[in-house]
């Protein structure tokens, strides 16, 4: 028996969706990008960040997490909804210690290119200016907690991917920290650079030793193109 | 067969803590850590007890304890500490062998708790937040234990100690001094008979009205009975006709709530009390589970019927661990009358059970899907819905969880019959509520009214005629204005929990919003970032401003701020954790008007704190600017 067509609207553009796609799965198919952050393509979704949130059916729902389905009517890219991204993105900056010019990741980072592309100016809010230590114990890898946004996608990474779980959570609410499987730091641990838990940080938290600069500063990822600009192409190719 | 279901069993259901208690001194960290898994089985989604368990023989869980637990249990040592770290009534590091924790909340300090720390502080001499050298006691604010009306309150241990006043501090200091020289150590919770002779360690009964649910003849089974004269189909039939709703605080239509229960698909059915009452200002469930546990009970083995549930749980927060061995009393017994276990009042196949599961410190654990993560023995973080519990709840089986009132409710219904409970209240919420107000009023209690009533009613029946402002519904309801003293208790109106605080003409009503900003910030999950940032961003704003020393700038920010952490955050916390800042905004804008600095910025931080790292490093002071 074939399963009913699922399909849906997003900012008036009509969507076909595949049984057990999330929201954001079928937009990403469809070429419609919907701003992201702790969300992967290929780990399980999690919802830490709820930038992905879009009204559906007139409700804030983070897209990653809700299933897609028939009928929907889902509005993406509003001012409201970009205000309250760029608020949270704002809120992430203020939480860690993020001094883009001189980090590693700039350029190549998602929460950064984030702020750019939300039209993030200085954060107005206020810093926390946390100190959560370096952890330099791993060979090849090295931690910069302030750097953390707590997205979990390490932790996922290395839980199904990996099958190390070398990531945890520890703490709650403001205290919350990311924690690893060892009481004398990374070194200690299974991981190793080549695991899928040390290619998904999205920021400059999870840092393979002595790759940094491979990519000149103005030629990366996010200085070429927009973030997002890579599934916006496919509505191109969708389209025509 | 699940696995998971042999730890179920009589052995730990009916887990005694002392068996855990009994010191066996010769034995290793590692050793006893084994003794407590086997315990339970070797379960790992009961985690929460056995960590409970290892925390009450060892006063914390170190790191060696970790590692046993994770050796144990086949788990990482970061994901049992990424459970153990969440709660707030479970230690890393060893605390004090007596551990007071003082309610801190608006009301408690209107009581005087401010006073009873101080005490506490020189008695001890230490200062709050801090161990004393010989280790034996601890010393810390906690969030609202349930015991508004009878303020200031606190916990030792297991035990709750209420009304306190300075007075009564060097005596409860002696009494556990003396305890803890006798040879044999107390075990590190005390339990309520310990407790017998220590100054204030009683809880007075609160419920000062009842009314047609709480009143007339309440046999310890009449809902039950009722309900085995029906079909399961026609008991859920006679809920939907009553109307009855959710008395957590969401109001969802109970009766619905069980059909998705009973039709869904799945392996087991399971019926969960929502007993962690940790809203702020509310202690109506404390007061069924104390005097009306009977009632609670019937409820849920009518939930049992009804669903086809062989299994039941109630959480109960850990603050109310006092009333552990009552209930536990209370289940023997029905036990023993054959009104729970297999073939329950000789019904062939109808076998149903229940097992108490006790919280740990976490207010969010009283968020549904956030106490089935703790139920499984895991740190309470909400889920993201769909699925909801009713299709895919504990152990991902269909689980229809409700308040402890409402399964009160409902045997009640069952006895009287629907019409009888859908002829009181109103349209849309039949039923009385149960209301517990505290504060400036002269009589404070559960006071179980008709719904509708108006809040000018209920202040007239508490004994508090001169109310500036009442916050309906916790710090995550609302703060109501006297212009809307008119309003009703309602679903349509004024939906409510049934938290009721009064405040009276001389308090600072910003600075209550303060405290309720704070307790977002203690409680907050920390999964989502709007609200794990958010609720911090809200607090520091709220600080600003009562300082006076916000610009109207800061003020809109807040708000803004206020509307995006509303907007954007994953569960019912952050949704709500800044109403009690938006709705004084709303409903006292010349409160915040008056604390306004009349400069147009005003920094957050001063030059001088803004440079103190610096100076340190240089060693000297900034030359101050000539004037
Ligand atoms: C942060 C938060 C805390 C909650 N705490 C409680 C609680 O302590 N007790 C409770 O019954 N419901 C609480 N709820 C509501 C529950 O999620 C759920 O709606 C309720 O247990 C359902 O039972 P009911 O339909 O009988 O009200 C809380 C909700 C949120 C968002
Ligand atoms: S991690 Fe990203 S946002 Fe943070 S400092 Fe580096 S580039 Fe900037
Ligand atoms: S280390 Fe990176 S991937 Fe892991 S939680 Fe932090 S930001 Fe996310
Ligand atoms: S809103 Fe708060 S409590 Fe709820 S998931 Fe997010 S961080 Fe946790
Ligand atoms: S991308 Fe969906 S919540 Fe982070």
């Amino acid at each position: 028996m074939a399963a009913e067509p699922i399909r849906f609207t997003i900012d008036d553009v009509e969507i076909t969706a595949l049984e057990g796609q999330s929201i954001i799965e079928a937009c990403d198919a469809a070429g419609i990008y919907i701003p992201r952050l702790c969300h992967h393509p290929e780990l399980e979704p999690s919802g830490n960040c709820r930038v992905c949130t879009c009204k559906v059916n007139g409700r804030n729902s983070a897209t990653c997490v809700t299933p897609a389905a028939h009928g929907m009517s889902i509005e993406n890219n509003t001012k409201e909804l970009n205000d309250d991204r760029r608020m949270i993105i704002e809120m992430l900056f203020v939480e860690g210690n993020h001094p883009c010019p001189y980090c590693v990741a700039s350029g190549n980072c998602e929460l950064q290119a984030l702020g750019y592309r939300l039209g993030m100016q200085a954060p107005k809010e206020v810093y926390q200016w946390p100190d959560r230590g370096i952890d330099a114990t791993h060979p090849d890898i090295y931690l910069d907690h302030d750097r953390c946004i707590l997205c979990s996608r390490c932790i996922r990474a290395s839980r199904m991917e990996d099958g190390k779980t070398v990531f945890g959570f520890s703490g709650r609410g403001i205290t919350m920290r990311l924690n690893i499987d060892a009481t004398g730091g990374l070194g200690e641990t299974q991981m190793a650079a080549i695991d899928k838990a040390a290619r998904v940080c999205p920021v400059a938290c999870i840092v393979i030793k002595r790759d940094s600069y491979r990519v000149p500063n103005g030629q990366r990822r996010f200085d070429l193109a927009p973030i997002g600009s890579d599934i916006e192409a496919r509505r191109k190719q969708v389209k025509s | 067969m699940r696995e998971a279901k042999s730890s179920d069993s009589r052995n730990s259901d009916q887990y005694h803590w002392k068996r855990v208690t009994r010191p066996h001194r010769h034995l290793t960290t590692a050793t006893e850590v084994k003794r407590v898994i086997d315990l339970f089985g070797g379960d790992r989604s009961r985690l929460l007890d056995i960590a409970e368990a290892v925390q009450h023989r060892f006063g914390s869980i170190s790191d060696e304890a970790v590692k046993a637990l994770a050796d144990g249990l086949g788990m990482h040592a970061v994901e049992v500490e990424d459970m153990v770290s969440f709660y707030a009534f479970l230690d890393r590091e060893p605390r004090g062998r007596f551990r007071v924790r003082l309610s801190k909340t608006p009301i408690s300090l209107m009581k005087g708790a401010g006073d009873v720390a101080r005490a506490f502080e020189s008695a001890l001499a230490i200062s709050i937040g801090s161990t004393t050298p010989d280790g034996k006691f601890t010393l810390e604010w906690t969030s609202d234990i349930g015991m508004a009306d009878q303020e200031p309150a606190a916990l030792i241990n297991r035990m709750v100690l209420t009304e306190l006043t300075p007075a009564d501090v060097p005596d409860i200091i002696a009494s556990l001094r003396h305890r803890s020289n006798k040879g044999d150590e107390p075990p590190f919770p005390l339990h309520p008979v310990d407790g017998s002779m220590l100054p204030k360690a009683v809880v007075k009964p609160s419920l000062v009205k009842a009314g047609p649910l709480l009143s007339g003849p309440l046999g310890r089974d009449d809902g039950l009975r009722a309900a085995l004269s029906m079909e399961p189909g026609e008991v859920v039939a006679v809920i939907t006709a009553s109307k009855l709703r959710g008395r957590g605080g969401a109001g969802f239509p109970t009766g619905m709530k069980w059909r998705l229960t009973a039709k869904a698909v799945g392996s087991d059915h399971y019926v969960v009390c929502n007993a962690d009452e940790g809203e702020p200002g509310t202690f109506k469930d404390r007061v069924l589970l104390s005097e009306f546990p009977d009632l609670v009970i019937d409820g849920m083995t009518v939930a049992g019927y009804a669903l086809g549930a062989k299994h039941g749980l109630i959480y109960l927060r850990g603050e109310y661990a006092y009333l552990w061995d009552m209930l536990q009393d209370v289940l023997a017994n029905r036990r023993s009358a054959g009104l729970l276990g297999t073939n329950i009042l000789g019904r062939k196949g109808f076998d149903f059970d229940i097992r108490i599961q006790l919280g740990a410190g976490a207010y969010i654990c009283g968020e549904e899907s956030s106490l089935l993560e703790s139920l499984e023995g895991k740190r309470g973080t909400p889920r993201d819905r769909p699925p909801f519990p009713t299709e895919r709840g504990y152990l991902h089986q269909p689980t229809a969880i409700d308040n402890v009132e409402t399964f009160a409710c409902a045997a009640r219904i069952l006895a009287q019959g629907a019409a009888w409970f859908s002829g009181l209240g109103t349209a849309e919420s039949t039923g009385t509520k149960l209301m517990s107000v505290a504060g400036d009023c002269s009589r404070p209690g559960v006071y179980e009214v008709p719904f509708g009533i108006t809040v000018n009613e209920l202040l007239d029946m508490v004994g508090a005629p001169d109310a500036a402002f009442v916050q309906i519904g916790g710090p995550s309801g609302q703060s109501v204005a006297p212009k809307d003293f008119g309003r009703r208790i309602a679903y349509e109106d004024l939906s409510t929990g049934g938290s009721t605080m009064i405040f009276g003409p001389t308090r600072d009503i910003l600075d209550i919003a303060l405290q309720f900003a704070a307790f977002f910030v203690d409680e907050s999950c920390g999964w989502c970032a709007p609200c794990r940032v958010g609720t911090t961003l809200l607090k520091q704003g709220m600080e600003k401003i009562v300082a006076g020393r916000a610009t109207l700038d800061d003020l809109k920010a807040t708000e803004a701020l206020g509307h995006t952490v509303a907007r954007m955050s994953r569960c019912g916390l952050g949704q709500m954790a800044p109403n009690p800042i938006l709705s004084t905004m709303r409903n006292f804008p010349e409160l915040y008007e008056a604390r306004l600095s009349p400069e147009p910025f005003s920094p957050r931080v001063s030059l001088e704190d803004a440079l103190r790292a610096a100076v340190l490093i240089q060693g000297r002071a900034s030359v101050p600017e000539e004037a």
